[in-house]
């Protein structure tokens, strides 16, 4: 099982908002146990999805220089259940940032409802002391992880290009799979 | 400029908030980490939501000093050297030491950390 709890990113404001997609599918081994007959998702992965989205935020804030750790979750409530087939919207703002850490409100909505609410505070990892303990690598943001926001970018960056042409729609097809020469 | 009760106020929402402690367990005298049980995570909660709800910024080790403990010139068998006292009182010019330099033992620093003291640093800062 690979660690990301989010699936894509529909909306990126560098230093101030975020918001991903997670989808809760029956292919997640978590649902068959939580519950068997009642796929549940687990709320603490949904503050994982929170947290993964406003770890991101923070992250991307300080241009990953520094380890982003999910230090404290100060409040979190939910009124109500997410199942499998649905799909979780994540909403993330960053309200303060500094050199230690930062705090982010976070929100999930299913089908426009509220679902969750949670308050979590990040902590930026002595890079001195977190290089001795696990060595200069980012551990956080790992490049899986990083693929998700990736993925955002390049899609607006896709979405910002001019459209083509049909001429250069058709130069550009391959032949029988084969891209053409030239 | 408030007066101390409506710091005092403030401060109380502050770690109710950040600790989940009720109003009655916050006093003038209660330790942070002794009695209302803050753990080293909850500091930089608590600096956050100073910050916000007094409107003043605070600079990085100045209300939890970095790196006092781990100097040989400011601690010895455990407890606070002349030295480090001295330092203390510069770095943290809001905390009543009076009773700590009796005793200078370095696990009594947290017992410095109260919800006056607390006012006391709050009380200072507005006033600068």
């Amino acid at each position: 099982m690979r660690w990301i709890w989010i699936d894509k990113f529909l909306e990126f404001r560098s230093g101030e908002f975020a918001r991903a997609i997670k989808n809760l599918t029956l292919a997640e081994e978590h649902l068959h146990d939580h519950f068997p007959g009642y796929p549940v998702m687990p709320a603490s992965l949904i503050i994982e999805g929170l947290a993964q989205t406003g770890g991101i935020l923070v992250g991307e804030a300080g241009g990953f220089v520094e380890k982003v750790v999910l230090a404290k979750i100060a409040r979190a409530e939910f009124y109500g259940v997410a199942c499998a087939g649905d799909q979780l919207i994540y909403e993330v703002t960053l309200t303060d940032l500094r050199g230690e850490g930062a705090v982010v409100d976070a929100k999930a909505y299913l089908e426009g409802t509220l679902l969750a609410e949670a308050e979590i505070v990040f902590a930026h990892l002595d890079n001195s002391r977190a290089n001795q303990i696990f060595g200069p690598k980012n551990f956080v943001f790992t490049q899986q992880l990083l693929g998700v926001l990736d993925l955002a970018q390049a899609r607006s960056r896709a979405a910002a290009l001019p459209e083509p042409t049909s001429e250069v729609t058709e130069a550009a097809a391959p032949v029988n799979g084969r891209p053409l020469e030239g | 400029m408030p007066t101390y009760d409506e710091i005092y106020g403030k401060v109380q929402t502050t770690l109710v908030d950040a600790l989940g402690v009720d109003d009655d367990d916050v006093t003038r005298t209660s330790t942070l980490q002794g009695d209302l049980g803050a753990e080293s995570i909850d500091f930089l909660d608590i600096v956050f939501r100073l910050e916000r709800n007094f409107g003043i910024k605070i600079p990085r080790g100045e209300l939890f000093p970095e790196n006092l403990a781990s100097d040989p010139e400011m601690i010895k068998d455990g407890k606070l050297t002349a030295k480090g006292v001295e330092e203390l009182k510069t770095r943290l010019p809001f905390a009543d030491l009076a009773k700590f330099e009796a005793d200078p033992d370095v696990n009594k620093i947290s017992d410095l950390y109260t919800v006056d003291m607390l006012v006391h640093y709050v009380q200072s800062k507005l006033a600068g």
